[in-house]
């Protein structure tokens, strides 16, 4: 049994996913105080436009309308992390339920749930997510939607392998010789054992969930009434010439956020599996 | 003597990353191999014994592990300050080694032929076509049939008898002087492991190799070793003779090592049946399908098939087979973990194969079963108390009443107090084993199914869980079906023998007459196969066999 | 080869199967979205005149029960009819074979770029295990795998194509230059390398982690060791036993990352204006154009099929067990 104090040790032996921490509290931090720190909303014109980095009373330039893009990058970081959560524990209500299924009862009921995961794994999950969008109109709720189906499968098959080769090892056999119930041995056996990569992973996809809304607000399908870094940057594409602050500081907070929460994933891994983080060499 | 060893190893020692659980993993190991004998290492794991020999070959997992002092001689020049070119050359050259699990030693994408050509090419001038032809040449030498058409196969389609013959072939290709064999037929089955362990012998006779052997089996050391040389926590404790060593140890620990290796004694009183049987098994028939898809059939397995035997109150019956026979198939269908395609399974009586899973719940207390990998049967997260309650909660106890009488089974299977509030990967595997017997005994069966329980584990530690498992049985008046594939393991505890091959019961008797006058050609052969056979394990250690009165 | 010849009929029913099944779910996709489904075959509601909204009730039998629209529709799809778009006036299978080529170039270039640059990457850190290169080439994927791709696009062009000027920003030749023969192809290829690397770097950052970490893992396994115990050189045993069989697990996750390369070119294509399928995407969202949308839906689908069975085959060449074992 992994104890707290060891799973600490574990985690700050990684120098990165020490910093990634460091830099995802200070994102969180900015995504709270937004409305302090900028108060007033970032759609409204704030100063003269394309004013550059530096200017006094924009830090980080202006856009063509003479909106705050330091403003817009706070108010967009709660949008990212929002939409992040949101759809990755959609995707992993469905993921590891669908998974869990599969893994334990194997046969036929296995083999029709792998059918559908692998439909999904098929179809080019970011073109569905921008049909998905498009046709139910772009909101909050649609985008999260989209996203945890399209992100649903890969967790549904870390779950399936992990319930499947949990269930035939000895530990679960005894449970059931000994006459746990199913619903005993699928929660107090199995699920406990097969968390640590599954909470790895999750920590994963909230990362590729904050790059998927992006891209989807890049192609300007983002939630029309949330500030958005990839609004932001789909906005600044066509003066690119003109005016690179307004898309070099929004890739930038979207990168430093995902790279945090990559580097707290792979931390997250050393300290869940010391296992396979030793044989990474 | 005057010869000058062909290996003078000399104060090795090898040192551990630190944290582990001692510095050295071999501590100033002093030994030498003479051209034309057999030299046997032989230690429980741990011991130390393979390290030795991967520091020859340059395996050591650096730079973790790594040589602390000592020296290797090869024929008066040190392997271990050589150049790298001039210690490869000798590698697979004039020292060359045939590894412990032939399912994982070769390279699945490459042809068996080109994996011993490799050798060649590195080590000799030969053109191509002379190094195909000496490859069919080395196939047909170990014993492989068709080797030209061999050649070209890819190691999925060998059986594990046939892969390590391929290592060995390989091992020969440069004619080296010394080959290192590391528990070479560990993992195969008996009769195959006589096949190898001949093939070996025959070899090194022919070629006059000096061989050093590592095995933990005293009987393989009887079989085939000239001198031996038994390690312990990396230590050296006892070298000499194969005969000396064999017939007249000296050190406690080898004594203790020779008298835990498990042979049949004359013993057991045939087992009285008495009163009606706890459990029959009539005619049970498993087939498994395996694979098939929409373009392919499915391959049928006869798992087991027209299997019946019965088990009286008070009996052990030994089921024993090689790896798929299908030994585990009739217990795992008397605990209800597998469901038989036909056939009946009386308990008492009642059809256990007509129960639906409601009516098949009271029985699932009276049928218990203790597992084989003492590492796998206990869920790491749960406390050992839990673990062994657990099951009467299920069928609702009282949690703080069947936490109390877990203490007193793990008691019973000689823990301390402390092991209930601990979790499993604080214990040994043979304490983990007693804490697979203490869940069991907790449902209060009446008749226990255990599946390999020993075979995962070190032989002294071995003797003392069969030690266990004999006394429980005794003292409840259990009855147990014990499936092994060793032979000596079962006539240590068994009272009734069935002997399984390809899925069905070949011999029947109780283990006297299979012992000593077994009917079944297959029988024989197994018998035939157990090594070291011809070696009388000397009289002062033949342990007072479990059971007897 | 007859078990090779069996693994791939199967893959091909596989892929009709998940084929019909995307067209089912399209079917659905148009009843599910709000409004008159008439009205979202022909774009944006209300803009589409009264009798083509007609034409199209006619056509699929709008008015008719369920099941018998999806026949229709199933139907057509099977002849190759994948609708009209009202918008462009034109049926929509001429306007997706004018834009396929181009994003087949891309995106097969991209794909073989990321698979061969990311497996020689990978090998090389894991060689170099622990030293400056391996950590290089760590922080590098690490980077690539947290940016977005468009941004990394819009960096690229910025620097290489508005500061430096060495390469063309957009566009997929050099547009009045009446180019012919090698001259085209070369003007083609210029202008292919900036959307190209840009597609590929996710990905080959992301087959660089997974060769280092396959490579590490199979360098530890028991062959390898009896590799070792040959006396092979160091460079044998690093090409012939381990890279052979760490390249397995890449493969496979090449083929299910597939689905997103071809995704990723709707990003791609829009920040270069590669005239390709992704680049009409976007133009269909932006004109609400959803028979055009959903048109691309199956289309893009149809091309991760493909690619997976390339992946297929590909891993089938490598592994000899897979055309007994499947």
């Amino acid at each position: 049994m992994m104890m707290k104090s060891d799973f600490w040790r574990a985690f700050a032996r990684n120098k990165g996913a020490v910093l990634g921490l460091v830099i995802l509290i200070a994102i969180v931090v900015l995504a709270v105080f937004a409305s302090v720190l900028f108060p007033g909303d970032p759609w409204d014109m704030a100063t003269a436009p394309f004013q550059p980095p530096l200017s006094d009373d924009a830090l980080l330039g202006s856009d063509m309308l003479g909106r705050d893009i330091a403003s817009g990058i706070a108010h967009g970081a709660r949008v990212s992390l929002l939409i992040g959560l949101t759809s990755t524990a959609a995707a992993l209500a469905i993921g590891v339920t669908l998974g869990a299924l599969a893994g334990f009862h194997g046969g036929k009921v296995d083999d029709a749930i792998m059918r559908f995961t692998e439909l999904f794994q098929t179809i080019p999950n970011f073109v569905l997510a921008v049909v998905l969008v498009a046709i139910f109109t772009p909101s909050l709720t649609t985008i999260v939607a989209a996203i945890a189906i399209v992100s649903w499968p890969p967790l549904a098959r870390l779950a399936r392998a992990e319930f499947l080769s949990l269930r035939t090892r000895e530990f679960v056999q005894a449970a059931i010789t000994t006459g746990q119930s199913n619903t005993t041995i699928i929660l107090r056996q199995i699920l406990p054992n097969s968390l640590s990569p599954i909470i790895v992973s999750a920590s994963l996809m909230v990362a590729t969930a904050i790059l998927l809304e992006s891209s989807l607000s890049f192609l300007g399908l983002g939630d029309p009434n949330a500030m958005s870094w990839g609004y932001m940057i789909g906005a600044a594409r066509t003066v690119i010439r003109q005016a690179w602050w307004m898309s070099v500081f929004p890739g930038l907070a979207i990168v430093l956020t995902v790279l945090a929460l990559n580097l707290v994933g792979e931390g997250l891994n050393d300290a869940l599996n010391p296992k396979l983080a030793r044989s990474r060499g | 003597m005057t010869t000058t060893p062909l290996l003078d190893v000399r104060g090795l020692s090898i040192a551990l990353p630190p944290g582990a659980d001692r510095p050295l993993a071999v501590d100033n190991l002093t030994f030498t191999l003479n051209p034309d004998e057999i030299l046997c290492v032989v230690g429980e794991s741990g011991s130390g014994k393979s390290m030795t020999a991967h520091a020859m070959m340059g395996l050591l997992p650096a730079p973790h592990v790594r040589v602390a002092g000592g020296s290797l001689l090869f024929k008066g020049k040190d392997v271990l300050t050589m150049p790298e070119a001039e210690q490869r050359a000798l590698r697979g050259g004039r020292i060359a080694m045939v590894f412990q699990e032939p399912m994982t030693a070769l390279n699945p994408l490459m042809r068996v032929g080109r994996q011993i050509g490799e050798s060649l090419r590195e080590h000799t001038d030969l053109p191509a076509p002379a190094r195909r032809a000496r490859v069919v040449e080395l196939l047909a030498q170990v014993g492989l049939p068709n080797p030209a058409e061999l050649a070209e196969a890819y190691p999925f389609r060998l059986s594990g008898g046939q892969r390590q013959r391929v290592m060995i072939a390989m091992a020969l290709a440069c004619q080296p002087d010394i080959l290192i064999a590391d528990e070479p037929t560990t993992a195969l089955d008996v009769t195959t492991q006589k096949q190898i362990l001949d093939l070996i012998r025959s070899i090194q006779a022919e070629r006059h190799m000096g061989m050093m052997f590592i095995t933990h089996d005293f009987g393989v050391v009887a079989e085939i070793a000239h001198r031996v040389a038994v390690m312990r926590h990396g230590k050296l404790v006892e070298y000499g003779p194969a005969s000396d060593v064999l017939n007249r140890p000296q050190h406690p620990y080898t004594r203790q090592l020779i008298a835990s290796v498990p042979h049949y004694i004359e013993h057991r009183d045939d087992h009285a049946k008495a009163g009606a049987p706890l459990l029959v098994a009539d005619k049970v028939r498993k087939v498994f399908h395996v694979g098939g898809g929409l373009f392919k059939k499915s391959k049928e397995v006869i798992a087991g098939d027209d299997l019946s035997l019965t088990i009286h109150p008070g009996e052990t019956v030994g089921l024993v087979g090689e790896s798929g026979s299908g030994k585990s198939t009739l217990g795992r269908s008397i605990v209800g973990l597998i469901k038989p395609d036909s056939g009946r399974i009386l308990f008492e009586g009642t059809d256990l194969l007509s129960l639906d899973r409601r009516g098949f719940r009271p029985y699932r207390r009276a049928v218990q079963m203790v597992f084989q990998d003492p590492y796998a049967s206990l869920n790491p997260r749960h406390r050992v108390g839990d673990i062994v309650a657990q099951g009467p909660v299920a069928f609702g106890e009282d949690r703080a009443k069947a936490l109390t009488r877990a203490r007193e089974l793990l008691a019973m299977v000689g823990l301390d107090g402390s092991a209930a509030d601990r979790f499993p990967h604080e214990f040994s595997g043979g304490q983990r084993q007693r804490i697979g017997i203490a869940r069991a005994l907790a449902m209060e069966p009446k008749l226990l199914v255990a599946d390999e329980p020993v075979s995962a584990l070190d032989v002294s530690v071995q003797g003392q869980v069969l030690e266990l498992l004999d006394d429980i049985r005794r003292r409840l008046n259990l009855a147990m079906l014990f499936i092994t594939h060793d032979l000596r393991v079962a006539a240590q505890v068994c009272d009734t023998i069935a002997v399984m091959r390809r899925g069905k019961i070949v011999e029947l008797g109780t283990a006297r007459e299979v012992f000593t006058h077994p009917r079944d050609a297959y029988t024989r052969s197994l018998l035939d196969a157990i090594p070291g056979k011809a070696w009388q394990i000397p009289d002062d250690l033949q342990q007072v066999p479990a059971g007897a009165h | 080869m007859l078990g090779f010849a069996q693994l791939f009929a199967s893959r091909l029913v596989k892929a009709a199967a998940i084929l019909i099944a995307i067209v089912v779910m399209n079917f659905f996709l148009v009843h599910a979205a709000p409004g008159d489904p008439a009205m979202v075959m022909a774009g944006e509601a209300g803009a589409a005149d009264e009798k083509f909204v007609t034409q199209l009730r006619e056509q699929f039998g709008l008015d008719r029960p369920l099941y018998e629209q999806l026949g229709t529709y199933v139907g057509k799809i099977v002849q190759g009819d994948l609708g009209f778009s009202y918008r462009q006036q034109r049926p929509v299978w001429d306007i997706l074979a004018e834009r396929l080529p181009a994003t087949l170039v891309l995106t097969l270039t991209a794909f073989i770029l990321a698979l061969a640059a990311g497996v020689a990457l990978g090998t090389l850190a894991a060689v170099t295990v622990g030293t400056w290169a391996d950590s290089a080439i760590t922080v590098v994927a690490l980077l690539a795998y947290a940016t977005p791709i468009y941004w990394i696009g819009l960096m690229l062009s910025l620097f290489f194509s508005i500061q430096l000027g060495w390469l063309p920003a957009f566009g997929y030749e050099t547009i009045g230059a009446g180019y012919t023969g090698l001259a085209h192809v070369a003007d083609v290829a210029v202008h292919l390398i900036l959307p190209v690397i840009t597609l590929a770097l996710f990905y080959m950052a992301s087959y660089a982690r997974l060769t280092r970490a396959s490579m590490l893992e199979v360098r530890s396994l028991d062959f390898v060791k009896t590799a070792k115990a040959k006396g092979l050189s160091q460079s044998r045993i690093v090409t012939r036993h381990v890279l052979r069989n760490a390249i397995l697990p890449v493969i496979t996750v090449a083929g299910i990352q597939a689905g997103q390369l071809v995704g990723g070119s709707i990003l791609i294509e829009t920040v270069f204006a590669w005239p390709g399928i992704g680049r009409l995407a976007f133009e269909a969202v932006l004109q609400r154009d959803y028979q055009v949308l959903l048109g691309i839906f199956l289309v893009t689908s149809i091309m991760v099929i493909l690619f997976n069975i390339l992946t297929d085959i590909l891993y089938g060449l490598v592994d000899p067990r897979i055309q007994v074992s499947q």
